[in-house]
């Protein structure tokens, strides 16, 4: 095995000493005292309970509602930085909405051998309901968090593209009110950029989404699967902040050729819906027939323009973890530039070759589900016993192509506040992108995820991980 | 706004209304248990009666005592009248309709439900209960504060205030119909001691003994219990009361709206029998009766409501 890389400290480089963005915050830091942060951090703690941020664990009988944890020690970009991570988002914003097109329509992209056809073509997430539709406004992904993760001083990668429905800006928001709630002279003393607008911008780029037949004032809805769903509050808190209906499929039913939900005084035609369905359930007539989540009839008025979908149905094939190895190739053949930021290198399973070199380097590597999410399916080399490595390796010969790999990177670290105080712990970032024909617009910062055990490299929150409130400094 | 959210307002707050009902009732039983223990199991089971829990009950246990009694009014999540399941209910439906409430109506629930969780998480001895049963009925009020605070006025909060007036004229009404008989002129020993404490037991469950003491100048008198508890407009635990701000809340959700619906001119009947009634003529008639009408019209016209609305398809 290669030699281990020196892990990226975000707060004190290669060196030992403060970077430059975290030279204030460790100088407020020093004159802190631990032990009254930890009681700092128990408040917030109970903070967040009260205003109910909390997910729902699957399978667990009591003590369903968990909070995430939240570190109080905040992750700093520096404005140049985010400068590159937001160009390079928007490229690849606008790029996977042209291949979306393309792929739904002549599949240029295929023809000109930059992508084989069986990626599509056997691929459970291309739906053949949408060959043909061209969405309002062009758009397919409104909403997309893309997650990058840091190994250098200037080393960024981009480790997803989720294109379909991204979650966790609740938590961006909600780690912010609480970061300026307990420790407001830090945002005097740092130029930090503002996150609050995000609702505003959402609804703003929805709207300007909507259907060219409807008229008036925009009606948009969010589409959730329920109260028992594990992203329930985000639904509600982001319908709330939206000033939009939360809807669950059955206030739903198709009127007069449009999507209407049930109101006290009949039903009124929703002109955007953003759902948090998956396509799956998002119609029982066309995709799974014991769908209680979603409306009877809504892919036809969609084919019929009477109402947008966020995102739209079918957005699945442009992050699945097969296609993401094409990512480069995608962003050139739609933009004519280089890629501005990453892809981390990838071994497509499928190909044999690459296979033998997986298996070869197994301990090495990452290895994850094409179609999985959320952390799980996943193999740690490094991590991971002789067993779990020799199960994992049966599972990878009996079905390569259900598989990638990929280097392990030296995540960068943020110092999280532990018990004797400051303490480093490996970080990734989702900022949040919003498209729509007026353009890509992205919220300077998005949710900082934390692996809050030592040395871990898994950040989801199911397994672990926690928050931190992520800032982009003003221009100095 | 949408049909279930205003399902959810008005079912969130008859919720709250019912956990602090029952809290109130537990203390009357309690404080009869503790001043006549030997009716103490009668006035358990008539309790238990009045909070139509009383088959529940009995499905669980053999004979009524008090220790058993209040851990199944109060925290047993099995039983879906309890307070325990009452809060925990509230706050199901407050999620459901978060979009709909203020900052301040939602952590006011929230609260309510974390804080019981956690003091109801055991069973409750007798020396900790008066404590317990005062922050139930505190929490309550906080909801109703917040909401009365900041909220909007407008057709969200005419369903939430439905929901607790209607939950509270049914509660009044359960009371009466439970206790009648000893209301009735027939039995009227007055001044016996056993009367007194049975109707303070009434006035306590409705929290009317204050009010009572304030307007009557007499001694406990049935006929003025009956006539306090079902035509005074002032006390706002009657009914005559609650159907009044029933039927102002259907009326501005009709000029809202600006369509009348039919729950309109059943809430107009409703209310028509409380102005235009005395006390003597409900004796008259029979006091029992013209409580088990209340009850069927009052249900009549919770359905009406439900469908007038569109609460569910």
């Amino acid at each position: 095995m290669t030699k281990p890389r020196p892990i990226f400290d975000e707060m004190t480089g290669f060196s030992g000493q403060p970077r430059k963005p975290y030279e204030k915050y460790s100088e407020w830091f020093s004159k802190e005292e631990v032990a009254h942060l930890r009681r700092k951090s128990a408040r917030a703690e109970s903070l967040f309970r009260l205003t109910g941020i909390t997910f729902n664990v699957y399978g667990v009988e009591e003590a369903t509602e968990r909070l995430i944890p939240f570190d109080l020690v905040p992750r700093i970009i520096t404005a140049r930085e985010w400068q590159t991570l937001s160009r390079g988002i928007e490229q690849r914003v606008r790029a996977i909405n042209a291949f979306l097109h393309d792929i739904y329509h002549r599949q240029e992209i295929i023809r000109a051998g930059r992508v084989p056809v069986e990626m599509i073509a056997n691929n459970d997430a291309f739906l053949p309901e949408m060959i043909g539709v061209s969405p309002p406004g062009n758009i397919y992904t409104h909403i997309v968090g893309t997650d990058l993760v840091r190994t250098g001083e200037n080393e960024f990668y981009v480790l997803e593209d989720n294109a379909r429905t991204p979650s966790g800006v609740s938590y961006m928001l909600e780690n912010r009110e609480t970061m300026l709630h307990m420790f407001p002279e830090l945002f005097s003393q740092n130029r930090v950029r503002g996150v609050s607008h995000y609702p505003r911008a959402l609804r703003r780029s929805l709207s300007a989404c909507r259907p060219d037949m409807t008229q008036g004032h925009t009606v948009v809805a969010v589409l959730t699967p329920g109260i028992h769903n594990s992203a329930y509050y985000e639904h509600a808190f982001l319908a709330d902040q939206m000033g939009a209906e939360l809807v669950e499929g059955h206030d739903l039913r198709v009127v007069d050729g449009r999507v209407a939900m049930r109101t006290t005084q009949g039903y009124q035609p929703i002109d955007v819906i953003y759902r948090r369905v998956d396509d799956e359930y998002l119609d029982p007539l066309t995709f799974n027939p014991d769908s209680m989540l979603g409306v009877p009839g809504i892919m036809d008025v969609y084919r019929a323009g009477g109402i947008t979908i966020a995102n739209a149905p079918g957005t699945g094939i442009a992050d699945d973890k097969a296609i993401y190895s094409y990512m480069p190739e995608i962003v050139e053949f739609y933009t004519g530039e280089r890629p501005i930021l990453n892809n981390v290198p990838t071994w497509r399973c499928s190909d044999p070759e690459a296979l033998s070199y997986v298996l070869d380097h197994l301990d090495e590597l990452v290895v994850k589900e094409v179609h999985g999410s959320g952390g799980y399916g996943m193999l740690v080399g490094p991590a991971a016993s002789k067993k779990e490595l020799s199960e994992f390796r049966a599972k990878l010969e009996a079905k390569p192509s259900n598989y990638i790999a990929q280097p392990t990177l030296s995540l960068s670290t943020v110092p999280i506040l532990a018990s004797k105080g400051l303490s480093p712990r490996h970080v990734d970032l989702r900022p949040f992108a919003l498209a729509s024909p007026n353009g890509v617009e992205i919220i300077p910062g998005g949710l900082t995820r934390v692996a809050l055990k030592k040395g871990s490299l898994v950040v989801n929150s199911s397994q672990g991980g926690g928050t931190k409130d992520t800032w982009v400094l003003e221009d100095e | 706004m949408l049909g279930k959210t205003a399902g959810g307002m008005f079912w969130m707050l008859r919720y709250m209304e019912r956990s602090e009902n029952t809290a109130r009732m537990i203390d009357a039983g309690m404080r009869m248990s503790l001043t006549r223990s030997s009716a103490a199991e009668s006035e358990w089971t008539s309790i238990l009666t009045a909070l139509g829990l009383l088959a529940e009950y009995q499905q669980r246990y053999d004979g009524v005592d008090s220790a058993r009694v209040v851990n199944f009014l109060l925290r047993d999540k099995s039983n879906p009248g309890s307070v325990m399941s009452s809060v925990e209910s509230a706050r199901t439906n407050a999620r459901m309709v978060r979009t709909a409430l203020t900052r301040e109506v939602w952590e006011a629930v929230n609260e309510c439900w974390m804080d019981l969780k956690e003091l109801l998480a055991r069973q409750v001895g007798q020396q900790d209960l008066p404590d317990i049963l005062q922050i139930v009925r505190q929490r309550s009020a906080y909801v109703r504060g917040a909401l009365a605070g900041t909220m909007v006025r407008n057709d969200i909060y005419n369903f939430a205030r439905l929901g607790t007036f209607f939950e509270r004229a049914d509660n009044t009404a359960r009371v009466l119909d439970v206790k009648y008989y000893i209301l009735l002129p027939s039995v009227m020993h007055v001044g016996s001691a056993t009367d007194n404490v049975q109707w303070e037991t009434i006035l306590r469950s409705t929290s009317a003994t204050r009010a009572y003491q304030t307007l009557h100048e007499n001694e406990y008198n049935p006929r003025d219990i009956a006539r306090f508890l079902i035509l005074d407009h002032r006390l706002p635990r009657s009914l005559a009361f609650c159907y009044r701000k029933i039927s102002d809340n259907l009326d501005y959700l009709a000029r809202d709206y600006g369509e009348r619906m039919p729950c309109h001119q059943k809430v107009g009947e409703i209310c028509a029998r409380f102005e235009n009634t005395t006390i003597d003529e409900i004796f008259d008639g029979g006091l029992h009766e013209f409580i088990m009408e209340f009850l069927s019209d009052s249900h009549m016209l919770g359905k009406q409501i439900e469908t007038d609305y569109r609460f569910i398809e």
